[in-house]
């Protein structure tokens, strides 16, 4: 891997988290440490966690106990990408008008929404009703909203969900680039993820609270 | 600043695509209006004195119709959260929501206002009057609905305890919208009225931003 390094350093650690919903901990004691260009998979039975625990990470839920890190984040910027299960795709915009959206209010650091369309296998759907994507053209689109702006940390939940064999290529494909770069990536997955190089990438299991 | 203007673009989009949406509220609002001279009776001199109240109820109860689609499509498929991580602060995204909530609920009400103005036998000077006091008040009806839409965006069926939220918060938007066309004092009551929906339209995007990242997923 010769690839330019984008991101500065940024190591991401956390110990002793526990994570949870409504007051009851799914997961307890997790603790790991991320540097830049390595991929985190979280493994786990359904219920145990992950994406509760990518919701914490994200800062969208407090954690119940336990702390998260990240060591030389610039704090006036945002520097995590979050694509959770939901596509967060609205019907009555075209395909281009949605992510061109995002691209202005995450910064368009990143491609060019075209660009990026074109990256992700819709290039011919930019003016489409965003309403009409299958459920795999619409995973299709949210993880189009990572590359038009570049921010160091991915936290992703099933991002292979819905997607065809060719998609799953392309999820390792993204994330061999964005590792490339310097970048992060935890990502929840139930599927078997095979990067270029197999050392950037660590497990977490998670196992049910007892 | 292009954040802001593209956050702005995408709600005028959305609302305009809607299609019924800004018809619906309209029609709401014409309705409630038009069905009180069946009420109380075809006596112009009542419906007269009574109009300005009638406008106002029925713009207020408009507007509530229209808060369920501030916030709560974005919360059901996930663009809510996105938008807290977002580079364009909370307080402007939702600053930009307000904006086209009041341009696509309150505009088309003042549009129709006239229809009403027939309807009760109002006389042009309180028409007049009606419209400049709606133009001012419901700014302030909008931001309070904000604030209601966002503390309760994250209950399930939240859309029915939002306005309970948001009444109190109405209730002197109405005393001094009707004030401001019917009172002796009608000039002191328009300038409260602005300046309450200055105040409203200041803070409401930063109560509102605070109370959506405070609320957990």
């Amino acid at each position: 891997m010769t690839d330019r390094q984008v991101f500065s350093p940024l190591r991401l650690s956390a110990s002793g988290l526990s994570c949870g919903r409504g007051g009851i901990a799914l997961s307890t004691d997790i603790g790991f440490e991320l540097a830049n260009g390595h991929a985190l998979l979280l493994r786990g039975p359904n219920g145990t966690g992950k994406t509760t625990l990518l919701l914490t990470l994200a800062g969208v839920i407090a954690p119940l106990a336990g702390s998260f890190a990240a060591e030389g984040a610039d704090p006036d910027t945002r520097w995590l990408h979050y694509c959770g299960h939901r596509n967060a795709i609205k019907a009555r915009l075209t395909v281009l008008e949605d992510l061109s959206f995002w691209a202005e209010i995450n910064g368009p650091t990143g491609m060019a929404p075209r660009e990026a369309l074109a990256e992700v296998g819709l290039g011919t759907l930019d003016g489409l009703d965003a309403g009409f994507l299958s459920a795999g053209q619409s995973r299709r689109l949210a993880l189009a909203r990572l590359l038009v702006s570049l921010r160091p940390v991915w936290l992703l939940d099933e991002p292979t969900a819905a997607l065809d064999t060719e998609g799953h290529a392309l999820v390792t494909r993204l994330l061999d680039r964005h590792l490339g770069m310097g970048g992060l990536a935890i990502a929840a997955t139930h599927d078997p993820i095979t990067l270029s190089d197999p050392t950037r990438l660590g497990v977490l299991q998670l196992e049910r609270a007892p | 600043m292009s954040g802001f203007a593209a956050m702005l673009r995408r709600e005028l989009r959305l609302s305009l695509r809607g299609g019924g949406d800004v018809l619906t509220l309209v029609l709401f609002f014409i309705i409630v209006g038009a069905i009180v001279p069946f009420a109380v009776g075809p006596d112009r001199t009542l419906l007269a004195a009574i109009a300005p109240g009638i406008v106002w109820i029925a713009a207020f109860l408009a507007m509530l119709l229209g808060l369920e689609r501030l916030f709560r499509p974005d919360h059901e498929d996930g663009a809510l959260v996105l938008l807290r991580q977002a580079e364009l602060p909370l307080s402007a995204i939702v600053a930009a929501k307000l904006i086209v909530h009041w341009l696509v609920s309150a505009v088309p009400l003042l549009l129709a206002t006239p229809v009403l103005a027939v309807l009760l036998a109002m006389d042009l000077d309180s028409f007049g009057r009606t419209m400049i006091s709606l133009a001012l008040g419901t700014p302030a009806l909008a931001a309070f609905g904000a604030i209601g839409a966002a503390v309760t965006v994250s209950i399930r069926r939240g859309g029915l305890i939002a306005p309970i939220l948001i009444a109190p918060l109405s209730i002197p938007v109405l005393i001094f919208g009707v004030g401001s066309i019917t009172s002796p004092q009608s000039g002191a009551a328009t300038l409260f009225l602005a300046a309450l929906s200055l105040m409203a339209v200041a803070l409401a995007p930063f109560a509102a931003a605070l109370a959506i990242s405070s609320a957990e997923d």
